[in-house]
């Protein structure tokens, strides 16, 4: 068989997206397109799972399996995916409000399980499709639609939640840097277990304060510290904590850990989708006598 | 000699009441007895009072017995609670010395015999054993012998260490013994008709309903305790490691349902149990399952609610959740199976329906059925047909590139799936509305055909067995009931019978869609109608009368019960005959 070498342009679909001009969005979405093509994925062992809101349409774009779940129900139904055939690639991509608002318990219990999925986050820090509320990651004080005087919430740490949680891979990227927003999503697929990218995804109609700029300021690029060492968990926890989470690269990277399906008794290496379901009565009937 | 008695051991939660019974069943079912066993317990592990109904027979037995002939009590509140129940010339065993139980007033004609059966077990060395020698004493009693029981402890303490199966045979022989010389032969009246030692099985409707999901190729569950529907995520986890499959204890409902979901539209057979408070959390991701039509089951093992009501207790009041839950107007089948063998095929038949028509399924089940124990004859697994739908073949698949019209309008309503990993099969699911490829669109015409198409999936739905009738073609009464009811109705129906009153029970099997034909053509057959279940709103009479012929609406009469506990034959019969007696007739409702 001859050997297909794919491009980004085939991850994509004929669907136009509709995300604001200047969005943070279309870079994650090239990134990921990159990503595909830099590991050569065939589109039909690639699931997209994606959540609901602005970055949920990432799915109708991206050119693989696309399943669009309910708000907040990426992990449970990634999980669901990789379980019945852990031979396909699952990439859960959806925003800050989805992961780590209403989804934020399955996002901790996805992170511990260390399942065999890369979740990409676009982070806005704001509730983008129903127009400008302060989002979970929204800075304390931040005036919203929901905040006109500011809001008294403290904003979630999404990435030493994960490092507590026991993630095995964490890096977080930016929109405005899509090629190493690619090497990473890259090196997270590669990932056996679960691999977090948070990707900082700009909102730039509702959010006026965590802009472009703001981030080209700020941002430092732990994979340009010679002195980094990503597999030290101690260094990773300081490291973001130092910088209240603006950092971008390799944060903290574990291959030792197992993977959730590794640790499951019994469950199939085969893909689990094409197990045996027809059992003759025979064998139904001796279980059977276990009620005697 | 008695045909049929009932037996109760009644203590403190978490002294191994249910061991006692459960021993004891295990035993009577071996012997060739039908039983039907229900345990009666409270939301708390240690403490409280629990107890273990059984009812032995010589013939099926679908449901509880209104008077209990021996109580095995290890305290005196299992006598207050208890002493109400018992048969004239019942018998109470008393944990104790001479003298210290007391029967409440009004107990009547009951004998109360003490057994000092904690002494027993404490000169044995170890004060648990009182259950066994409970057991013992119940042997005795009902004219069984401890060789009898003698197989199970075998069976049951064999592998656990020590000299565990030994001991509890003294502690059941000494039991015995102690009934023995307690009562003489005065008990023999108590005594069991032998029975014929044939093989059958005994089976709680949680353990069948698992069991079935198995045998449907179910390799995935995915759910988070709850009573009363933990017991199918322990089975399965014993067995489907075997199958190379796989159990997530979720870390809530949502979670449960949503894995399930993920993993039916992958290609793999998945279901969740659960029970209200679950089933509520549930019903945005059912809604989503009927959207992108991905094929999964659900059962809901009820138990009394509103919210967490009372945890332990029956009741069948999730009716309108499971048939009309979710936002939205939702495709979805409920099957309510009516008895706990028919739990095994109801699970079987739920995945072939779900993947058949590529939507939710539900198997209600409630708590009686659930947790009930009893006999079943034999399981006919030839009945197990694994029908996976329609699933994508290669000349389905698109081969240029382009989108695979997943949703495609088709006369059925259910159009071939591709699961991921097919080349050719690629589309978007997606719980907005789309199209035949699965794009997002609000397009008003096709949003009609869409849902056209996944409401039409039904209309074919046949070689289901949407209601179980018994009785004569016209009869006078009709009594309607659904799930664990399906006995008392049984045994109202037969007394009714016996009264000259010609009289027909319907169970509904089918909840949704809801078999308006079959049930209006019963209706119409009947000259009294009567709707028995265990819910205050009369959930199913309100479901069949959102069916029913105008003229049929006002002939329902509806019987509710929810305290908690079960019908009793009784509770159908009387008001039946108060109502249909020439005073009674001035349209006077029940309950």
């Amino acid at each position: 068989m001859a050997t297909v070498t794919r491009t980004a342009k085939d991850y994509r679909t004929s669907a136009a997206a509709w995300w604001c001009p200047g969005c943070g969005d279309f870079g994650v979405l090239r990134a990921l397109q990159e990503a595909a093509a830099k590991l050569n994925l065939a589109p039909e062992n690639v699931v997209l799972v994606a959540g609901i809101g602005c970055s949920g349409k990432i799915g109708d774009y991206f050119r693989s399996y696309s399943i669009h779940t309910v708000h907040g129900r990426t992990m449970p139904v990634a999980t669901g995916i990789k379980l019945a055939n852990r031979n396909l690639t699952v990439i859960a991509a959806g925003g800050d409000g989805d992961g780590y608002g209403i989804g934020l318990n399955h996002f901790i219990h996805a992170v511990r399980r260390n399942i065999d999925i890369t979740y990409i986050v676009m982070d806005n820090h704001i509730y983008g499709l129903t127009k400008g509320q302060f989002s979970p990651t929204s800075q304390q004080g931040f005036k919203t639609t929901s905040s006109p005087a500011g809001t008294a919430d403290r904003p979630v740490k999404p990435l030493q939640l994960a490092l507590s949680a026991g993630v095995t891979y964490l890096a977080q990227a930016f929109s405005a840097y899509p090629d190493h927003m690619a090497e990473i999503i890259a090196e997270a697929i590669q990932h056996k277990g679960f691999s977090l990218v948070n990707c900082i995804s700009p909102c730039v109609t509702y959010n006026k304060v965590n802009t472009y700029d703001f981030y080209k300021e700020h941002l430092v690029n732990l994979d340009e510290d010679p002195d980094y060492d990503p597999r030290n968990y101690d260094l990773a926890v300081e490291t973001v904590r130092k910088y209240d989470e603006l950092v971008i690269g390799r944060i903290y990277v574990n291959d030792t850990q197992p993977s959730y399906q590794d640790l499951l008794p019994g469950y199939s290496k085969e893909p689990l989708v094409n197990a045996k379901l027809d059992y003759e009565p025979e064998h139904w009937q001796q279980i059977l006598q276990e009620f005697a | 000699m008695r045909n049929e008695l009932t037996w109760v051991v009644g203590g403190q939660q978490g002294e191994g009441i249910d061991t006692t019974g459960e021993i004891l069943a295990s035993a009577l079912n071996r012997l060739g007895y039908f039983i039907y066993g229900y345990r009666t317990f409270g939301s708390r592990i240690k403490g409280g009072h629990t107890n273990y109904r059984i009812r032995i027979a010589q013939r099926p037995v679908y449901g509880i017995a209104p008077r209990i002939d021996v109580l095995i009590a290890f305290d005196q509140d299992s006598i207050n609670r208890l002493a109400g129940e018992m048969a004239p010339g019942g018998l109470i065993i008393f944990n104790g010395k001479a003298g210290r139980a007391k029967l409440p007033p009004g107990a009547g004609d009951v004998r109360l015999v003490e057994v000092p059966m904690l002494d027993i077990a404490r000169e044995l060395g170890n004060p648990i054993m009182k259950n066994m020698v409970g057991v013992g004493v119940s042997a005795a009693l009902l004219g069984l012998r401890p060789e009898d029981i003698e197989p199970v402890l075998d069976d049951r303490f064999r592998g656990k260490g020590g000299n565990l199966v030994a001991a509890n045979k003294e502690a059941l022989r000494r039991g015995y013994e102690a009934a023995r010389s307690a009562l003489g032969d005065t008990a023999d009246v108590l005594h069991l008709e032998p029975g014929d030692r044939r093989r059958r099985y005994l089976m709680t409707g949680d353990e069948a309903a698992a069991f079935g999901a198995l045998a449907a190729g179910c390799r995935l569950v995915a759910a988070y305790p709850i009573t009363p529907a933990s017991e199918i995520m322990h089975w399965m986890v014993k067995k489907l490691p075997q199958y190379g499959g796989v159990v997530v204890q979720a870390e809530d409902e949502i979670a449960a349902i949503s894995t399930v979901v993920g993993a039916g539209y992958a290609g793999v057979r998945a279901m969740t149990a659960t029970s209200g408070p679950g089933f509520s959390l549930m019903q945005e991701v059912l809604g989503y399952a009927g959207m992108i039509e991905a094929p999964c089951v659900i059962i809901n093992v009820q138990r009394a609610g509103p919210s967490t009501g009372m945890p332990t207790k029956h009741e069948q009041s999730d009716l309108f959740e499971m048939v009309m839950g979710s936002h939205g107007d939702l495709p979805r089948i409920v099957l309510a199976p009516v008895s706990i063998e028919d739990c095994f095929y109801a699970a079987v038949e739920a995945f072939n329906l779900a993947d058949r028509y590529q939507t939710p399924v539900i198997v209600a089940l409630d708590l009686a059925l659930g947790l009930g124990k009893q006999t079943v004859e034999d399981i006919d697994f030839s009945r197990v047909k694994i029908d996976r739908g329609q699933i994508a073949l290669p000349d389905d698949l698109n081969w240029d590139g382009g989108d695979f019209k997943r949703y495609r309008f088709t006369e059925s309503g259910v159009s071939p799936r591709s699961l991921p990993g097919m080349p050719g099969g690629l589309h978007l699911a997606t719980g907005l509305e789309h199209d035949e490829t699965g794009h997002i669109t609000e397009d008003r015409t096709n949003r009609v055909r869409m849902m056209q198409k996944r409401l039409r999936k039904f209309a074919d739905i046949k070689d289901v067995e949407a209601v179980r009738y018994e009785g004569p073609e016209n009869p006078h009464v009709l009594l309607i009931g659904w799930g664990a009811s399906y006995g008392a109705l049984r045994e109202a129906r037969e007394r009714l019978e016996a009264e000259g009153i010609s009289t027909g029970h319907a169970h509904v099997r089918l909840l949704a869609p809801f078999p308006a034909d079959e049930v209006n053509r019963l209706l119409s057959r009947a000259t009294h109608v009567f709707v028995a279940e265990n819910n205050a709103l009369s959930q199913l009479a309100a479901l069949i009368r959102q069916h029913a012929d105008a003229a049929d609406k006002r002939r329902l009469r509806t019987i509710n019960k929810y305290d908690g506990t079960l019908f009793l034959p009784a509770e159908i019969v009387e008001p039946v005959l108060e109502s249909i007696t020439p005073v009674g007739v001035t349209a006077k409702e029940v309950g």
